[in-house]
């Protein structure tokens, strides 16, 4: 197992967070549509995506737990943790919007979740390779499944097209993300226990392109959209705190109880 | 054959336990009992996510957060073994919700509550689950093949839901006073609509006595309360809560426990509608499925063209 020393340890603390949190945060939007879905087939299939998502962010809680020691679980660092250290990608934490809206967010994620994932096998870090390595199954499916709905939306029907569309405007900006490294990253890289994240960008945009084109919808021009940052060092949208006080809400009001 | 001819082989076969099956012929009073009673039960199901589904969002650790969602998942496939069970009787599944939203179908009252607060988790999955399983084990014999075997499917997976109930309800009661309440409190909240569950009173209830005859039903609403109040009140004990009932208690001639009688002017109001939630409940069902019309079109529209451009390749 890979050892860390001390300043190396925050780091790789502060990489798993980071890992944790877009994993959970998008589980907790997803679950917004169990017994809401728009056809009870896909309703499962989205609880489906929020389970397999919080079992990663458990599973990388879990080993950030284990390295900080003391009285740390994966439920403290879920649930005492404030939006300020909360290392989530903003996109995930956005407002579910339309069906539209959850498919295009989830197809972003997963494909680069896929990618990501794909690049940490090889990392130095065993457990970590081993998570990705077991979460890549389920990723695989998510990104299947998250595919066919874009193409299904795209190129369905005339409002289908338009909700799509849409959809792409409001999100588009918030894809840059996933490649502006944070320290943590950069870290992580240095020690070869993740991706040069940067170097993931033209593989996610030549399967976003493609699936984009087979969905019928017009691909936003590269380079020519601000990107919206912040999340990855725990400056968030105004949405994240209304989304931790919902879901922390038990832990905060009964400090120290056990359920 | 003669209709009555055909009704003593249908009967016949009932009587001897063969299960009758989709291409069998049958009385249409059976079938139109059986499609109400699987369609209120798939609804049952659907509406179910509801309340739970309303604590998904803040359940206080990531282990309980994921346990819930999976339990509201497996309502939701409850919901379409059943749909599909209704439909190999002929009505179509956008018809049976159909019927659901147009206030037509009934679903069970119980939903018609609201979860004030997580303990209502525990004891929804302890008491609610715990009724719902009674009744489920007996239509495991029921005597519609594709019900019987839809009901097999299911029963594994409400057992799991009770125990994962009383597991939130248990670590409550050995947890600080004020969750020791909040169990309490819950407990007072749900016993009384949980035997509520089983119906009217046998002799009150319309259908009962034909759903017996044709083995649809196998034990009547009152020996399945019974049924119910004799082991909650034992599983109750291991929580050291007590339930709402001064009547309660055990009665060593007739080798069960008595109980007090139910609000029937409440129960009645909330079939009728006046439950706390009735309105809210089926008005997030009517939501989802008309927000989601969009994209059932789009998945329609895709598909067609689909099968156009096939089509077209083979021409
Ligand atoms: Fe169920
Ligand atoms: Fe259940």
């Amino acid at each position: 197992m890979y050892e860390p020393d001390n300043d190396d340890a925050a780091s790789l603390i502060h990489y798993l967070l980071y890992l944790g949190d877009n994993a959970l945060v998008l589980s907790q939007r997803n679950s917004a549509w169990c017994g809401h879905g728009p056809v009870l087939e896909q309703d499962i299939a989205i609880t489906n995506i929020s389970l397999d998502l919080i079992g990663q962010a458990r599973s990388f809680y879990q080993y950030a737990a284990s390295l900080e020691g003391k009285e740390v679980t994966e439920d403290t660092l879920a649930y005492l943790r404030g939006e300020r250290a909360y290392y989530n990608c903003l996109l995930l934490e956005l407002p579910n919007g339309d069906w539209g809206h959850t498919i295009l967010r989830q197809f972003f994620f997963s494909v680069f979740q896929q990618q990501l994932y794909k690049q940490l096998l090889p990392s130095k870090d065993s457990t970590i390779a081993a998570i990705a390595e077991k979460s890549l199954k389920e990723v695989a499916y998510h990104v299947r499944w998250s595919s066919e709905w874009v193409i299904r939306l795209g190129d369905g029907t005339e409002e289908s097209q338009a909700r799509m569309e849409k959809a792409l405007v409001a999100l588009w900006a918030y894809t840059g993300e996933f490649f502006q490294p944070a320290e943590y990253e950069l870290a992580a890289a240095r020690e070869g226990i993740g991706p040069v994240v940067a170097a993931l960008q033209p593989g996610w945009w030549q399967q976003v392109q493609e699936v984009l084109a087979e969905a019928t919808l017009q691909a936003p021009e590269q380079g020519k959209t601000w990107m919206q940052t912040g999340g990855k060092t725990g400056r968030h949208t105004e949405h994240m705190g209304y989304l931790l006080a919902e879901m922390q809400y038990l832990q905060r009001a009964y400090p120290g109880a056990t359920w | 054959m003669s209709v009555q001819e055909l009704e003593q082989l249908f009967q016949a076969k009932v009587d001897q336990e063969i299960k009758i099956e989709p291409k069998d012929w049958m009385p249409d009073a059976y079938r139109k009992t059986l499609v109400r009673q699987i369609s209120q039960h798939a609804h049952s199901e659907i509406v179910g996510m509801l309340p739970e589904g309303n604590w998904i969002s803040r359940a206080p650790t990531l282990k309980r957060k994921a346990i819930l969602l999976a339990k509201v998942q497996d309502e939701a496939g409850h919901g379409l073994y059943l749909y599909s069970a209704v439909e190999t009787l002929g009505t179509t599944r956008n018809q049976t919700i159909e019927d659901l939203h147009s206030g037509k179908a009934k679903y069970s009252s119980i939903f018609n509550y609201p979860t004030l607060t997580w303990a209502d988790i525990g004891a929804v999955g302890w008491l609610v689950d715990g009724a719902a399983i009674l009744n489920q084990v007996m239509l495991c014999r029921t005597s519609y093949g594709p019900y019987a075997r839809a009901m097999v499917r299911i029963c594994k997976e409400e057992s799991f839901h009770q125990r994962q109930g009383f597991d939130i309800l248990l670590q409550l009661s050995q947890g600080t006073p004020e969750q020791k309440a909040m169990c309490q409190d819950a407990i007072n909240r749900w016993w009384w609509p949980s035997l509520m569950m089983f119906g009217p009173k046998d002799g009150e209830s319309t259908h009962s006595d034909q759903s017996m005859t044709w083995k649809i039903k196998r034990k009547s609403n009152d020996e399945l309360r019974q049924q119910f109040v004799d082991m909650i009140v034992e599983q109750a004990k291991i929580l050291h809560m007590t339930l709402p009932d001064p009547e309660l208690k055990w009665n060593e001639a007739r080798g069960h426990y008595d109980f007090g009688e139910i609000d029937w002017v409440e129960f009645w109001n909330v079939v009728k509608g006046n439950g706390p939630c009735n309105k809210e409940r089926l008005q997030a069902r009517r939501d989802a499925w008309e927000e989601g019309a969009w994209v059932r079109e789009a998945a329609a529209a895709h598909a067609a063209k689909r099968k156009d451009r096939q089509a077209q390749q083979v021409a």
